[in-house]
């Protein structure tokens, strides 16, 4: 093997796995190592949730089988790195082990948010990220839990209030903001996804804001209170304020950090031969003008391995991401997005449509500026196409165009109602445009399958 | 749980005891009026003679009756085997017929009441505990707690399931006589309906029915909000109700042949077998419907509509099999193995199957015209080894026993000749495929998890891929379980329908295959 380069990547999530399995397929002879404490296979972790709910189990969120790594001769080192020497390009893993790499990968993802609250530590208190952390959750709540308190309300703190009720624990939400994820989601989107908490029977409570978590004689959490004073007692209380990257095992050294590994648009650290990818990176610019110097999605991640795989396989190449987009689940309703959809605009620049199914459950935001060329969408509880909308933002179109040939952007199965109608009709009575409105189909009227 | 659904779930299991405990209800007794009626002509007067020493005793138990005749009728066969007497060997069963016949019991004198008591509480039961279900939740698919279950994953109640359904098909295949009483009790229905006393086959096309019926009801209820699995359900709930159980009925009722419409060689492997030939050419237009009919099925049904719509078409939505996998099979969909593994044994076994198949067909076909003198009555014997292998043993015992073990497709996915065929059709001529949403893929696993086909689906959403496999039945799930809106089944252009080489969109770094 000696004088086979040798590739070192540090975490086997998304971007670390991505990363390894193109650099496989541009490099047939480069020696890659994935190096990971957590978990020696590669797992979903979006799917965490779902192993709690029993939906699956955890073989089930590996989305590659065992025999795949050493068939790609993709080598797993199962064990936690202590430090890094940069100087002899030599790893140290907390079991005293080293390990010589010629380039290095820092694929270490991301840790909850904890702001220094008091009672953090307690037993009972936790994030959701790792695998470990999914597993103390299943120790936490075993039993002896009648409420629980998840703090802060972003997509993590909607998976743990989902989870419990699984349990059938009763939740109280505390969310800091005036309205659900609503640094993310505009005013409608944001009420629409909290009345569906209220659904589900979950204690949202807005504008309540974490003071202090309380602890037992034991040293286990007992009750929360709130800045205004209110005391909520609760066996449970979950961290879910955001994430932040994890990488406390690399401070001190000559590596530069600030919030996260600074790199420039070609993942390069400002030591030669390490990279840094995926969650923990924090780009020293913004990859685009809609874009947050650090990306903590699992599209960027596996969008960053792709990049820097050709790096590494010798065609250095700039981090250069298409058209923003996302999705998720808030209980049982969908969203997705595509292109750019903040959360406040300035409404000089950007018109706003919005159109709500009368349920209250299905909605649809289109973005336009004011030339009328389309910026970004929201839809919730419909789906609608990817491929469909990146053309329309390279192309350019106007909102008017996007909402005539809405069918054509319908991603929903057969038979569901053609919400595209409903939007048409409201872009029309709300925008005007000579465009005809969709008629739906002779199976759609056959099988009643009205908005 | 709601208390209808604990009501349901003990009316239920009331009515399953019932149903287990009924065929040891009653007595037997034989005397030589019933022997000579229940024989053929050629066996009555040896029949007669066999079984005298039974004649004026009473068997307070079928197994007590079946060993005694067992015992009788094997003395004499053996000794005429050890002889060589072939010739005067009795092949034929009669132990069933017998037992029918010499049956005194309970059931017998109140069938209504006893089915009352078996069949109708566990319907009613299972209708009590499904109907409710998620009432007062917002819609949406729960797939809560399924690992968790013990009957759903392969805890000690699936164990006994899957044990108890293996149990059920083998004495149903093999050992019908001891159902006698469960027979009898059903007669009325089968009268009712084609004026025939019922046999063995008309207690499971019964049973059969209605636990798609019940089981449907359950799938209306989980897929609440998901238009594409509710018509589906009410498609193989119908089919099932009126092309396989009562049309073939009342076809019977009118004097012509049984025959299911919707059945499909070589899924329906007797269909060219000699005795359904003469059938079908000696019962007039009818039968001459039927014939070209099924003929058509085969070769214009099946490759016109798997063109438009993809297998789904009949495997989803029509199939009896499919009906009882999707409706009775869909707790334990989740079960399938999903290795690269099992697909390549998926594909040497189905297809396998399919070419044993066409070739008994053909030797059939062949012996048939040549007026027997090509193999004489040796296709027989290829069709009682392919009768007790394929559509006993692997459709039966296996297909649905190993529902608890191995998910409900086992037949659909390792078995069927016509599903295979169907595949074919699909994998290299239609417009079906399932396609993935860009680059919103979450590699969560859900898709693969429930596909009952064993297709990893996910290999192919995170890659940006559409799936185009032979065995894909088109059943949604997985599109239903997305909770990002990835997968959808779609008919469409055949340009660009496999992307052997698909690109995901989002990242303007690099243009690159996945």
């Amino acid at each position: 093997m000696s004088g086979t380069r040798h590739v070192v990547i540090i975490g086997n999530g998304i971007s670390g796995v991505t990363c390894a399995r193109n650099l496989r397929k541009l490099d047939e002879n480069v020696r890659i190592t994935l190096i990971s404490g957590e978990s020696k296979y590669f797992f979903s972790r979006t799917a965490l949730m779902y192993i709690y709910m029993g939906h699956m189990k955890f073989e089930h969120t590996q989305p590659y089988e065992n025999w795949f790594w050493e068939k790609n001769r993709l080598e797993l080192k199962e064990s936690w790195v202590k430090e890094i020497d940069y100087s002899s390009k030599q790893i140290c893993f907390q079991s005293g082990e080293k390990m010589d790499y010629d380039d290095l990968v820092i694929a270490v993802g991301s840790k909850p948010n904890k702001f220094g609250w008091k009672g953090q530590d307690l037993k009972g208190v936790q994030g959701l990220y790792s695998k470990q952390d999914l597993e103390l959750m299943e120790e936490n709540t075993k039993s002896g839990v009648s409420r629980a308190v998840i703090v802060g309300g972003g997509l993590i703190g909607i998976e743990m209030a989902e989870m419990l009720a699984y349990k059938k624990i009763p939740v109280t939400f505390l969310v800091r903001e005036s309205g659900f994820w609503d640094n993310v989601l505009p005013k409608e989107e944001s009420e629409l996804v909290g009345r569906h908490i209220l659904e589900h029977h979950i204690d949202l409570r807005l504008e309540s804001e974490l003071d202090e978590i309380i602890g037992d004689e034991s040293g286990r959490v007992k009750s929360v209170r709130t800045k205004s004073g209110k005391k909520i007692s609760c066996q449970f209380v979950g961290l879910t304020a955001g994430v932040s990257p994890n990488i406390d095992f690399l401070k001190g050294s000559e590596l530069h950090i600030n919030r996260g590994v600074k790199v420039n648009l070609n993942f390069e650290t400002n030591i030669p031969n390490v990279y840094a990818i995926g969650d923990c990176a924090e780009f020293d610019q913004s990859p685009a003008a809609d874009r947050r110097p650090i990306e903590q999605v699992w599209y960027t991640g596996r969008m960053h391995g792709e990049t820097l795989a050709q790096t590494l396989a010798g065609r250095p190449t700039s981090y250069k991401p298409g058209h923003w987009f996302n999705s998720a689940k808030f209980l049982d309703i969908e969203y997705q997005t595509y292109g750019t959809v903040p959360a406040n605009w300035d409404s000089s620049q950007i018109d706003s449509f919005y159109w709500e199914h009368t349920a209250g459950k299905i909605a649809f935001r289109m973005l336009q500026d004011k030339s009328g060329t389309l910026v970004g969408i929201n839809n919730f509880g419909f789906r609608l196409r990817h491929e469909f909308f990146d053309r329309a933002l390279t192309e350019k179109w106007s909102g008017a165009k996007v909402i005539a040939n809405l069918e054509k952007a319908n991603f929903d199965p057969e038979f569901f109602a053609p919400y595209y109608i409903e939007i048409q009709k409201e872009f029309k009575s709300q925008f005007g445009g000579d465009f005809k409105v969709s008629k739906p189909s002779f199976i759609q009227k056959l099988f009643g399958a009205s908005v | 749980m709601k208390w209808i659904q604990k009501l349901g779930l003990v009316l239920f299991l009331i009515g399953l005891g019932s149903f287990i405990l009924i065929p040891f209800l009653g007595n037997y007794s034989l005397d030589k009026e019933l022997v000579l009626a229940n024989t053929k002509e050629i066996h009555q007067e040896k029949m007669a003679e066999i079984l005298e020493p039974m004649y004026g005793e009473t068997y307070s138990s079928n197994f007590a009756f079946l060993s005694a005749f067992g015992d009788y009728f094997n003395t004499y066969n053996d000794q005429l085997k050890a002889d060589a007497n072939w010739d005067q060997v009795i092949w034929d069963d009669y132990s069933f017929s017998l037992a029918l016949a010499g049956l005194d019991s309970p059931v017998k004198d109140n069938p209504w009441m006893f089915f009352a008591l078996s069949i109708g509480l566990a319907v009613l039961g299972g209708i009590f505990y499904n109907l409710p279900k998620y009432q007062g939740e917002p819609e949406g698919i729960k797939n809560n707690g399924i690992f968790h279950s013990s009957i759903k994953n392969r805890g000690i109640l699936g164990m006994i399931t899957g044990s108890f359904l293996i149990l059920f098909y083998i004495v149903l295949y093999w050992f019908p006589a001891y159902l006698v009483t469960l027979v009898a009790m059903v007669s009325p229905i089968s009268e009712m309906l084609s004026g025939n006393p019922a046999s063995q086959w008309f207690l499971y096309g019964l049973i059969y029915t209605l636990a798609i019926i019940v089981m449907g009801v359950r799938m209306f209820r989980k897929y609440r909000g998901n238009k594409y699995q509710q018509l589906r359900t009410a498609s193989v709930m119908f089919f099932q109700t009126a092309f396989a159980f009562l049309i073939p009925e009342i076809l019977v009722l009118m004097n012509q042949p049984y025959f299911d419409f919707k059945n499909i060689w070589p899924l329906d492997y007797d269909f060219f077998y000699d005795y359904q030939i003469s059938t079908f050419l000696s019962s007039g237009g009818v039968g001459m419907f039927m014939l070209i009919w099924g003929i058509l099925l085969i070769i214009v049904g099946v490759p016109v509509f798997t063109y438009f719509f993809g297998k789904r078409w009949y495997c989803s939505w029509v199939c009896g099999c499919g009906g009882l996998a999707e409706t009775v099979g869909d707790p334990f969909r989740q079960l399938s193995d999903k290795s690269l593994k099992a697909w390549k044994y998926e594909r040497y076994i189905i297809h396998g199957v399919l070419v044993l198949a066409v070739i008994m067909t053909l030797v059939t076909i062949a012996n048939y015209f040549s007026g027997f003198s090509f193999l004489g009555n040796a296709t027989n014997q290829l069709h009682s080894f392919y009768g007790f292998a394929i559509g006993s043993a692997f459709a039966g015992v296996v297909g649905t026993g190993f529902y608890p073990f191995m998910g409900n497709r086992v037949w659909c996915r390792f078995g069927c000749p016509l599903a295979a065929y169907l595949g074919l059709v699909q994998r290299f001529k239609s417009r079906f495929r399932i396609t993935t949403n860009g680059g919103q893929c979450i590699s969560c696993g859900n898709c693969s998890t429930y596909c009952e086909m064993g297709i990893d689906v996910r290999a192919y959403a995170q890659k940006g891929q559409n799936i185009v496999r032979s065995s894909c039945v088109g059943c949604g799930v997985c599109s239903a379980v997305c909770p990002r809106g990835v997968l959808k089944l779609e008919n469409g252009s055949e340009e660009n329908r496999i992307t052997d080489f698909p690109i995901l969109i989002g990242n303007d770094s690099v243009k690159l295959n996945a």
